[in-house]
């Protein structure tokens, strides 16, 4: 096996995703103190511009797989390429996002290859030899230090948020390797039919720096413009706790906690939610927590790093109104 | 149709936990075990296709003794048998170890359609579900929000970042579900006495025809369990709302420097 550390390159736009700058950040960490290189993978249709970028952000090597038939992932198509890369190369670690297609494609390939396999990383770190991560359980009323085994290779899903991206250096080249592809198009046995985007204000949730998340509190769907308006003016992405969602105000692509996204923000402004432990489960990792409720007693005050006890309907056009004073500022 | 479902057994995600003393689990004693929440919408998916094309719904959980309790559940709510894989060896089993138990109980059963929860609510690992998809050998979809089924082809929406993904498969699939994709509905009361009535088939590492070298060493090992860090509470801002706004994007600007 080589010491080498490889990153699952995910990118839109023609960019890398953000977590998979945020990963190849760690990746350098994690290979300097294991003596190997930072590989990042990258599948596409035409994905060998993206090794540019990849290598100014941390990448030594980058291996290029390119076919039509990797234009969008599929789990099929992904592990089929992957699998044998793996297996001839023997990283010592791969580090995939914790993105729709990650969370997908990892269990798979671990499963073919027979790999080590740790999902919801919120740490990785180098113990003794040992990779070591760490990992959020049962609705985050604890938390679990995983070791890796040795015996082959070693995959860990990492939350999004949780490093800091290298700023980029325009210095470092990355040496590219075009990985060979050959696909049965009839062994794919899925088919991206079509993709309707979600009607979103700014980043994923998941992605974003700040998020402002509503509550039951803010009684009807109509009221979520509050919320959108003073995201416009952070730059932020808006997010729910599970009430709006049930109730029908936003869709399940919202909500954060248990049973909807992990999320991990410099700043989560909490409006009108009251803070039960399964909306705490997916947003009390947040660097900053600011929490508007007009019930003092309410559970998300025992979290806030800032609160405000209060009508929110009075106070969000204020704090809106707020922000772009500072924005203005700034810009000024 | 003929449909397996995998069910989980976990801790009621509203019950406080325990950290055992060796801090490599949880104390059961006094905990209430419950299906895990998403398996609960699995089975419901599968009781709602076998409503419209008939065929049989099968319940598989690997666990302890007490698991049987999750099973009754699903056959109180409606579905037809159920296995219980227990043995020993599921011990010291990873996920990936443990999809190898579920897909050699689920082999044999000939199914079109393999439902799991999109993760069960105690680990969240989301591992088993498109593990048991690659020894079965079949195509899958994982956090599916809506499922359609046709000739031999499914048809499933995945929340991916930012958009929906219509995503069309060809059956036999495993497909792992989102808790959006329906409501669960209660069992019955005369579900819940056809539940006590109906034998569970219990099977172990060798009615499967394994052996423990067959699964292989687990891959990872549980070090500890630990108590989240306790968020230190902060500040509560008081007086007239104006003000406060104000004080409050000074400190996020000036203190906490995220603005």
């Amino acid at each position: 096996m080589s010491r080498d550390v490889w990153v699952l390159a995910e990118h839109t736009d023609g960019h890398p995703r953000k977590v998979t700058l945020e990963l190849l950040s760690k990746a350098r960490d994690l290979a300097a103190a294991l003596g190997g290189r930072v590989a990042a993978l990258v599948l596409g249709e035409s994905p060998a511009p993206l090794a540019r970028e990849l290598g100014a952000r941390g990448a030594d090597a980058v291996f290029v797989a390119e076919h039509p038939l990797l234009a969008t992932y599929t789990t099929d198509a992904y592990t089929a390429v992957i699998s044998p890369l793996v297996a001839r190369e023997q990283p010592s670690l791969l580090l995939i996002g914790s993105t729709a297609a990650g969370r997908d494609l990892a269990p798979r390939l671990a499963a073919r290859v027979r790999a080590g396999l740790v999902t919801d990383c919120a740490a990785v770190d180098l113990d003794g030899g040992r990779v070591v991560v760490t990992r959020p359980v049962m609705t985050r009323k604890a938390i679990a230090r995983v070791a890796f085994r040795d015996g082959g290779l070693r995959i860990a899903v990492v939350l999004p948020n949780v490093f800091a991206p290298a700023p980029a250096d325009a210095t470092r080249a990355a040496q590219v390797i075009p990985v060979p592809v050959t696909l049965d198009p009839g062994a794919i046995r899925t088919r991206v039919a079509g993709m309707t985007p979600v009607a979103r204000e700014t980043v994923p949730l998941t992605e974003a720096d700040i998020i402002v998340s509503g509550g039951r509190g803010l009684r009807g769907p109509e009221n979520f413009a509050l919320l959108k308006d003073l995201a416009a003016a952070l730059g932020a992405a808006v997010g729910s706790s599970r009430p709006p969602v049930d109730s029908g105000w936003v869709p399940h692509d919202y909500e954060i906690g248990q049973t909807g996204k992990t999320v991990n923000p410099q700043l989560y402004i909490a409006c009108g939610i009251s803070g039960a432990p399964q909306h705490l489960a997916g947003m009390s990792s947040s660097r900053y927590i600011v929490a508007i409720n007009k019930d003092p007693q309410a559970p998300i005050f025992g979290v806030a790093s800032y609160g405000v006890v209060g009508d929110l309907f009075q106070i969000l056009p204020l704090l809106t109104a707020e922000v772009r004073k500072l924005k203005a500022a700034q810009a000024g | 149709m003929n449909i397996a479902v995998c069910v989980k057994q976990v801790p009621d995600t509203e019950a406080p936990i325990r950290i055992r003393a060796d801090g490599r689990g949880i104390e059961e004693g006094g905990l209430t075990f419950v299906p895990n929440y998403y398996d609960e919408h699995a089975i419901e998916e599968a009781l709602r296709i076998k409503e419209r094309l008939g065929g049989a719904v099968t319940l598989i959980t690997a666990g302890p003794g007490r698991a049987v309790e999750a099973l009754r559940a699903g056959l109180a709510m409606g579905a037809d048998q159920a296995i219980h894989i227990q043995d020993a060896a599921l011990e010291a089993a990873d996920h990936i170890v443990l999809a190898r138990l579920l897909a050699a109980a689920i082999a044999p059963l000939s199914c079109d359609l393999v439902l799991c929860g999109r993760l069960a609510t105690d680990d969240n690992a989301a591992i088993v579900g498109p593990a048991i998809a690659e020894f079965l050998g079949l195509p899958q979809a994982t956090a599916v929000t809506r499922l359609e089924l046709g000739q031999g082809t499914a048809r499933v929406h995945r929340e991916v970042e930012g958009a929906v993904e219509i995503l069309e498969l060809s059956l036999p699939a495993v497909i792992t579900v989102e808790r959006t994709i329906n409501e669960a509905r209660y069992p019955s009361l005369p579900g819940i006495m056809k539940a006590k009535r109906t034998a569970i088939t219990v099977r172990t590492l060798a009615d499967l025809a394994l052996a423990p070298d067959d699964l292989g060493p687990p891959r990872v090992e549980l070090l500890s369990l630990t108590p989240p860090p306790r968020r230190q509470a902060g500040r509560i801002l008081e007086g007239e709302p104006p003000a406060v706004v104000k004080e409050l994007v000074r400190l996020l600007h000036e203190e906490a420097r995220v603005l």
